[in-house]
C-alpha cells in the first residue's frame, strides 16, 4: 500500500557540500545515496528520523535538516500528529510505537518551582571553600538506635557519592557499549547504574558488582541466584514511567547471540515481558517475592520496589514499604523508555514532581518515612531538578534521558527500530562500534560531576552543607503560576508567600 | 566439616553426612538461617520434619561454589518452595503450595503429593515432578537457553493457563487419575513443548498453540522423562508402556515472534 504521509523532515544540502559521502556512510536510516550519473548526493525525506547524526559529521558543515514545512491546512482539533497517526494505522492496522519519554506539554512542574537562598539572617556557605556533603544513604534506617543494635548490624543500604543514579536501561535494548559506559561512569562516579531486565553480562559482573543494581522484572530475563547475588541492591520493577500498567517485548532482532546468553533465552525469539509479574496479584504477593530477594541474597543487599507514578501512588507507595521494600523508586510519565506505545506513553501517569511529593507526605504522615528511601526518576532534566525533587522528599533520583543525551542521543525517538545511528539504542556491531565506550563513560562522569557542583552551588546558597538537610525541605521551595491544589499537591507556597 | 553449634534444640540427629531437624515451632527465617548453616557445614543431606507453612525452603541455600544439598522435608512447606534454587534437590513426602520452584535455575524439586499455582514459573533450568495434580498457570514463562532446558512431570493433570507465555523446556502432563479439563493452555507460547496424555481439544488451547502427534524423537524425550518419574514414585507401581502408549497430544508454539505484527 502505497504511504500517504508526508515527510518528516526537509533535508536541504548547501553548495558546498563536495560529496565525500560521509552523511551515506553515518546514516542508519538509508536517507542519504550518491548519484555516480550526476555526480551528486541526493536524500530521502521520507526515510529521515532526524537523527542529526549526518548534520553532525558532515565536514562542510553542509548538512540541514528541519521539521518539514509544508502542512496540511491547520486545524485545533486535528492536528498534523493526529492525522499521520490515523493515515499510519489505516496503512498497518497496527500499534503506533516510539521510544524516549513524552513529548506533550503536561505542564513542567520543576519549571514552576523556584528555589531559596539565604539573604543577610543566615549566611550562604561556599562550596569551593567549605565541606558540602552530597553523600547519601539508601535503604532502610532504623527510627533509633542502640548500643546493641550496632553489633547486630543494621540493614543494608546503598552509599552514593552524589545522589544520582543511572536509571534501569536492559542490554538489549541499549548495545553492549552503552552498557558499559554506564557501568563504568558509575564506578568511577561512586554511584550505581542498573541493568535493567536484560540480565548482566557474566564477564562484566566481578568487575562492577559494587555499583551495580541488578532488576527483575515481571519477565524474570537472565535472572539465576547467582545474577541477583552479583549487584549491590536488587530492584523489582512493577512499573515503569513511560508505560505503566504494560508489559514490553523486545523484538528478535534486538536478541542477538550475546543478548540470548544474558537473558538466558534462545537466540532470535521476541523477549517478553508481560504486563503483569505472574506471582504478584496483591501486596502480600510483594512481601513474597521481597523475602525471597532477600532468601536468596542472604539479607545483604537491600530491595528496591520500582513502580510508576500513577494516581494512587501514595497508597500504593505505603503498600510497598509494607511490603518490605528497602527503597521505593517512582517513575513520572516523562520518563524514557526503548519501545512504548505512544497512546500509553502519552496518556497515561502522571508527573514525578506531584508523585514524589505526594509519597513524601504520605509516608511521614504515616510514620514510616525512615523504613524506606525514595528515588525519583523520570523527567530528571538538570541539576535544579535533582535540588527540586530532593527537596520535595526524594532521597535520590534516577538519570536515563539525560544519561543517553551525555552519550550523544538526540532524542530521535527512533529506538525501537534498533537502528540508533549514535550506537546507544541497537544491536548491529557497526552501529555499535560508533560509542567509543571510554570516551562515553567520560562524558557521563563529567556530567555527573558538573551536576554535582551545581547543586553544592544551589544547597551553599541555602545555608545548607549537606544534602540530607535538603529532603523534604519544601520550605525552600516556592510555586509560581500555579493553582492551589498543584501547590497542595507539592506541599509549597506560592512565590513571595 | 565446619563446626555446626550443637545445642540447637530442634536437631534430632545428625552423623557424618545426614541431619535431622524439627521444625515445628519455626519461623521461615529460623529454619532458612539453619539450613544454611548446615549446607555450609558441609552436609550432604538434612530431613526436615514436621514443616507448616515455612517459605522459601531451599532459597537460601546459593553459594558462588555452587554447593549442594538434598533436603527431605515431611509436612507441608509453604510458598515458593525451591525458589531461585540453585543445583539441590528437595524431596516432599506431602503437598506443596504456591510457587513451587519459582525461577530455579537447576536442581529438582519432588513433590509426593500436589502442588500449587504457578509451580514452575520462569524455571530456567532442573526438574520438578508431582505426582498429583498442579494447580492454575503451571509452567508460566518457563525458558531454556543452550544447554539448560527445564523439565516438569505432572502425574495427574493441570488447572487452566498451563504454559502461558511458554519460552522454553518441557511439560508433561500424565493424566493418571482424570480427564484434561484445562482451558487458556499455552496463552502467548513462543517457546517449548507440552505434552499431554489424553485428547485435547482445539477449544482448550490458545490461539498462539499448535496441536500436533508426537513424532520419534518427541517419544524419546517423552520415553526419558517418564521412566525418571516412574522411578520417582515407585509406590504408583506405574508400568512404562503403558503409559507411553497413552494417546499423546503435543503443544507447540506456532511462532517464536507471536506479536511481531501487532506494530505500525
Ligand atoms: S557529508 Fe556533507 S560534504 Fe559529505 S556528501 Fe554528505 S553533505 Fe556532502
Ligand atoms: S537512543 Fe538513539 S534511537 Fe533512541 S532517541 Fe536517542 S538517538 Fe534516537
Amino acid at each position: 500500500m502505497r504511504s500517504l504521509l508526508l515527510p518528516e523532515f526537509t533535508i536541504s544540502r548547501s553548495d558546498s557540500c563536495d560529496r565525500c559521502r560521509a552523511c551515506e556512510h553515518q546514516c542508519s536510516f538509508g536517507v542519504h545515496t550518491y548519484d555516480a550519473s550526476q555526480d551528486m548526493m541526493i536524500s530521502d525525506n521520507y526515510r529521515c528520523a532526524g537523527c542529526q547524526r549526518c548534520a553532525v559529521f558532515c565536514p562542510k558543515g553542509a548538512i540541514e535538516i528541519r521539521p518539514t514545512p509544508s502542512f496540511y491546512r491547520p486545524n485545533a482539533s486535528w492536528s498534523r500528529e493526529r492525522i499521520e497517526d490515523i493515515k499510519r494505522q489505516a496503512e498497518t492496522g497496527g500499534v503506533i510505537l516510539t521510544g524516549c519519554g513524552s513529548d506533550k506539554p503536561f505542564r513542567i512542574y520543576w519549571d514552576h518551582i523556584l528555589l531559596n537562598a539565604s539573604q543577610v539572617t543566615n549566611p550562604s556557605i561556599d562550596p569551593l571553600r567549605e565541606p558540602m556533603e552530597l553523600r547519601t544513604f539508601l535503604g532502610s534506617k532504623p527510627e533509633s538506635l542502640s548500643l546493641s543494635d550496632m553489633e547486630a548490624g543494621t540493614d543494608p543500604v546503598l552509599t552514593l557519592e552524589t545522589p544520582m543514579l543511572f536509571s534501569a536501561m536492559s542490554y538489549g535494548a541499549i548495545s553492549y557499549n552503552a552498557f558499559q559506559a554506564l557501568a563504568i561512569a558509575a564506578s568511577r562516579s561512586g554511584t550505581f547504574f542498573n541493568t535493567g531486565e536484560g540480565g548482566m553480562p557474566a564477564e562484566m559482573r566481578s568487575q562492577f558488582k559494587e555499583h551495580t543494581i541488578v532488576q527483575v522484572a515481571s519477565g524474570r530475563f537472565g535472572i539465576d541466584a547467582e545474577y541477583l547475588n552479583s549487584g549491590a541492591a536488587v530492584e523489582i520493577k512493577i512499573g515503569q514511567g513511560a508505560k505503566p500498567g504494560i508489559g514490553g517485548h523486545l523484538p528478535g532482532e534486538k536478541v542477538s547471540q550475546h543478548v540470548a546468553a544474558t537473558r538466558m533465552i534462545p537466540e532470535g525469539t521476541d523477549a517478553i515481558s508481560p504486563a503483569p509479574h505472574h506471582d504478584i496479584y496483591s501486596i502480600e504477593d510483594l512481601e513474597m517475592l521481597i523475602s525471597a530477594i532477600k532468601e536468596v541474597t542472604n539479607y545483604e543487599k537491600p530491595v528496591i520496589v520500582k513502580v510508576a507514578a500513577v494516581h494512587n501512588i501514595s497508597a500504593i507507595a505505603s503498600g510497598i514499604v509494607r511490603a518490605g521494600a528497602d527503597i521505593i523508586a517512582i517513575d513520572g510519565m516523562r520518563g524514557g523508555t526503548g519501545a512504548a506505545p505512544k497512546a500509553i506513553r502519552d496518556n497515561v501517569g502522571i508527573p514525578i514532581e506531584l508523585a514524589v511529593s505526594s509519597v513524601d507526605r504520605r509516608l511521614r504522615d504515616e510514620g514510616i518515612r525512615e523504613r524506606c528511601s525514595i528515588i525519583a526518576g523520570g523527567g530528571i532534566r538538570c541539576s535544579a531538578d535533582v535540588v527540586k525533587a530532593i527537596a520535595l522528599g526524594a532521597d535520590a533520583v534516577y538519570i536515563g534521558t539525560a544519561a543517553l543525551i551525555a552519550m550523544g542521543c538526540t532524542l530521535c525517538q527512533r529506538c525501537y527500530t534498533g537502528r540508533c545511528s549514535w550506537g546507544i539504542c541497537t544491536q548491529d556491531p557497526g552501529l555499535m562500534r560508533r560509542l567509543n565506550v571510554e570516551e562515553a563513560a567520560q562524558r557521563l562522569v563529567n556530567l555527573l560531576s558538573a551536576w554535582s557542583h551545581e547543586i553544592k552551588e544551589m544547597l551553599g546558597g541555602m545555608g545548607i552543607n549537606a544534602i540530607e538537610s535538603l529532603r523534604g525541605n519544601r520550605d525552600q521551595l516556592r510555586g509560581i503560576g500555579l493553582h492551589e491544589w498543584e501547590l497542595d499537591v507539592l506541599g509549597i507556597k506560592g512565590a513571595g508567600e | 566439616m565446619d563446626e555446626l553449634q550443637m545445642e540447637i534444640p530442634c536437631i534430632r540427629t545428625f552423623n557424618e553426612s545426614m541431619i535431622e531437624i524439627d521444625a515445628s515451632h519455626m519461623e521461615t527465617r529460623e529454619l532458612n538461617n539453619l539450613l544454611r548453616e548446615i549446607m555450609l557445614c558441609g552436609y550432604e543431606k538434612v530431613v526436615l520434619r514436621n514443616v507448616c507453612g515455612q517459605r522459601y525452603i531451599g532459597t537460601r541455600l546459593y553459594s558462588p561454589q555452587r554447593r549442594v544439598m538434598t533436603i527431605e522435608i515431611y509436612g507441608t512447606p509453604g510458598n515458593d518452595l525451591g525458589a531461585f534454587l540453585f543445583g539441590h534437590r528437595i524431596l516432599v513426602h506431602g503437598n506443596a503450595q504456591d510457587g513451587v520452584g519459582n525461577t530455579m535455575e537447576s536442581g529438582e524439586i519432588v513433590i509426593n503429593g500436589r502442588a500449587g499455582d504457578v509451580t514452575g514459573m520462569s524455571m530456567r533450568g532442573g526438574r520438578i515432578f508431582v505426582k498429583g495434580d498442579v494447580s492454575y498457570r503451571a509452567a508460566l514463562h518457563m525458558k531454556e537457553h543452550g544447554l539448560k532446558k527445564p523439565v516438569i512431570v505432572v502425574g495427574g493433570t493441570s488447572q487452566d493457563f498451563l504454559g502461558e507465555y511458554m519460552a522454553g523446556g518441557i511439560v508433561i502432563l500424565l493424566g493418571l487419575y482424570r480427564a484434561h479439563t484445562a482451558r487458556f493452555i499455552g496463552s502467548g507460547m513462543h517457546g517449548g513443548a507440552i505434552y499431554i496424555r489424553g485428547e485435547v481439544g482445539e477449544e482448550q488451547v490458545d490461539s498462539s498453540v499448535l496441536i500436533s502427534r508426537p513424532d520419534e524423537s518427541d517419544m524419546e524425550i517423552l520415553g526419558d522423562c517418564i521412566s525418571d518419574f516412574i522411578e520417582r514414585f515407585p509406590d504408583l507401581s506405574l508400568d512404562m508402556d503403558y503409559v507411553l502408549e497413552g494417546d499423546w497430544t503435543k503443544l507447540s508454539p506456532r511462532s517464536s515472534r507471536p506479536y511481531g505484527k501487532l506494530y505500525a
